[in-house]
């Protein structure tokens, strides 16, 4: 099961998460972000692009780093969450397999 | 079947054979789990332009053997001394088999392997992508292609689980006597993720996950073979081709997923159907009952009958019955609540899913929600089933699935004037 684990917190105190992750073969990829106020949100409207700079969401926080793992279950994603500074959101990925029912 | 395939098919099914006989001359299953590797990679490489050699399996042997002692050559003091003391030790290793074993055959090694690799001291995802490597001789790039992670994942994912089986101190032989049942039923749970991996990817672009249902039924035969007269492993074969029966039928052209009942039965592979239901009908005349016969058993009902009205749904609920008392899980009493709903009315199916509610494995589970917006609009109770069905839509982590409950939830909008059913 692959999940994002998205960081809140400063970057930084994350080498026990990655060194443990990618020993484990459960680290699929991972990234800093910078900061929002950089960010610039593209929308197109009746084939108008207009652009408007900072965040989409107008969130007091932000996240600053994500990391995609793919681990044995819920618990485990958890657990490597819980190596991460902050609270760590640990959302699934979809899968694009499934069972007919 | 084009050369490359036939090719693909000799290594796979030499790939144990060759690792048997180094790991019985050599030892060290990391080592020499390498070398065969190495080997493999280089007939793939050669056999193409130069020709397939007389003896394949010799040119195998020889190639990785020489592999390993170049490997032994160039490791640190403290290692070499370990394994040439290995390789001293157990000249005649492949002429001695074990007291009470028969002489050593290619059956048993892959065997051997299986149990190896599905060590208790590796979680199940690290069994399931060793076994891959040592026994089904897939490169860790094509391991990583079939569960879309990158080879940089799955690398030390591999390297790590060799190192766990070294450590735990597991040897090159079949476990022992009292130990043996828990270790196949671990062997049996691996291939049935091996087989399930592969079976719910949908057609198209995911072949390489596809392939891994028939690399889990090559697998599964080859334990049937070594142990024709235990009826589990027969019962997780014939479970495996009842399944992969129905694949073409599964999803629609546009890929998305058909409810079993909807099914074109034209399209299921009949031959697959006639040699599963024999399976594991011998297998439950002649053997104890266990879960992977009665689930198998379960299977193939639904493929027998000729027309999802005529399937003997009394038969199957009292299975369900059954693999609810040997392995009671709440999924099994989900299967058996839609069990009790067709052959006793859908209301008596919706009281039994209540006895789930407070089950916390199922609190967050889409499953009990897409079971229950199904039973609740086959009882007409089209608004709950509603928003049974979008709430199972939201908790699932499968994108066709999402679809399939969306389409469902929406047939059954007010404003719809489709009867439900005609989508799925």
């Amino acid at each position: 099961m692959k999940f994002q684990l998205s960081v809140y917190a400063d970057a930084q105190g994350h080498e026990a998460f990655v060194t443990t992750a990618r020993q484990a073969g459960e680290l699929i990829s991972g990234h800093a972000l910078a900061d929002p106020s950089i960010s610039a949100v593209v929308r197109v409207l009746d084939g108008v692009v207009t652009v408007t700079d900072g965040p989409y969401a107008r969130d007091r926080e932000h996240v600053t780093g994500q990391y995609v793992v793919d681990c044995e279950s819920r618990e485990r994603a958890l657990e490597l969450a819980a190596l991460l500074p902050g609270g760590v959101e640990v959302r699934p990925l979809m899968d694009p397999a499934g069972m007919e029912m | 079947m084009s050369a490359t395939e036939r090719l693909g098919d000799l290594l796979r099914e030499l790939a144990p054979q060759v690792l048997g006989v180094l790991m019985r001359r050599y030892g060290g299953f990391e080592e020499c789990e390498d070398a065969v590797q190495e080997a493999l990679l280089a007939a793939a490489a050669q056999w193409p332009g130069e020709g397939i050699p007389d003896s394949p399996r010799a040119w195998l042997i020889t190639v990785a053997s020489r592999r390993l002692v170049d490997h032994i050559r160039s490791e640190q003091a403290r290692r070499r001394r370990e394994v040439v003391a290995a390789v001293q030790e157990a000249p005649d290793a492949e002429l001695a088999p074990a007291p009470g074993e028969e002489g050593p055959g290619d059956r048993d090694d892959t065997l051997t392997l299986l149990f190896l690799c599905c060590h208790p001291a590796l979680t199940p995802a690290s069994q399931v992508a060793l076994t891959l490597r040592a026994v089904s001789g897939l490169t860790t790039a094509e391991i990583a292609r079939a569960f879309l992670v990158p080879e940089a994942t799955m690398a030390p994912r591999i390297s790590r689980a060799k190192q766990r089986i070294k450590a735990a101190g597991a040897s090159f032989e079949l476990p022992p006597p009292q130990e043996r049942a828990g270790r196949l039923d671990a062997v049996l749970q691996v291939l049935y993720l091996i087989f399930n991996e592969g079976y719910t990817a949908s057609s198209g672009p995911d072949l390489h996950r596809g392939e891994l249902t028939a690399e889990a039924i090559r697998l599964t035969r080859l334990v049937h073979r070594s142990l024709p007269g235990d009826g589990e492993v027969a019962g997780l074969l014939a479970l495996m081709l009842l399944t992969d029966a129905r694949r073409q039928a599964r999803t629609s052209p546009d890929g998305a997923l058909v409810p079993l009942a909807e099914q074109d039965r034209g399209r299921w592979d009949a031959a697959l159907v006639e040699e599963g239901t024999a399976l594991v009908t011998t297998a439950m005349s002649t053997s104890s009952l266990g879960p992977y016969q009665l689930q198998a058993a379960i299977a193939a009902l639904p493929v027998q009958a000729p027309r999802a009205e005529d399937t003997d749904w009394e038969q199957i609920r009292i299975l369900y019955g059954i693999l609810g008392r040997i392995t009671p899980n709440p999924m099994v009493t989900l299967n058996h609540a839609v069990a009790v709903a067709m052959t006793r009315g859908p209301r008596a199916g919706l009281d039994l899913l209540e006895s789930l509610d407070d089950d916390p494995r199922l609190a967050r589970h889409h499953r009990l929600h897409a079971v229950r917006a199904h039973l609740q609009e086959l009882a007409g109770e089209h608004a709950g089933a509603r928003e049974n069905y979008r709430l199972a839509a939201r908790l699932t982590t499968s994108l066709p699935e999402q679809r399939y409950l969306r389409d469902r939830a929406a047939a059954l909008d007010p404003g719809n004037g489709r009867a439900p059913g005609e989508t799925g």
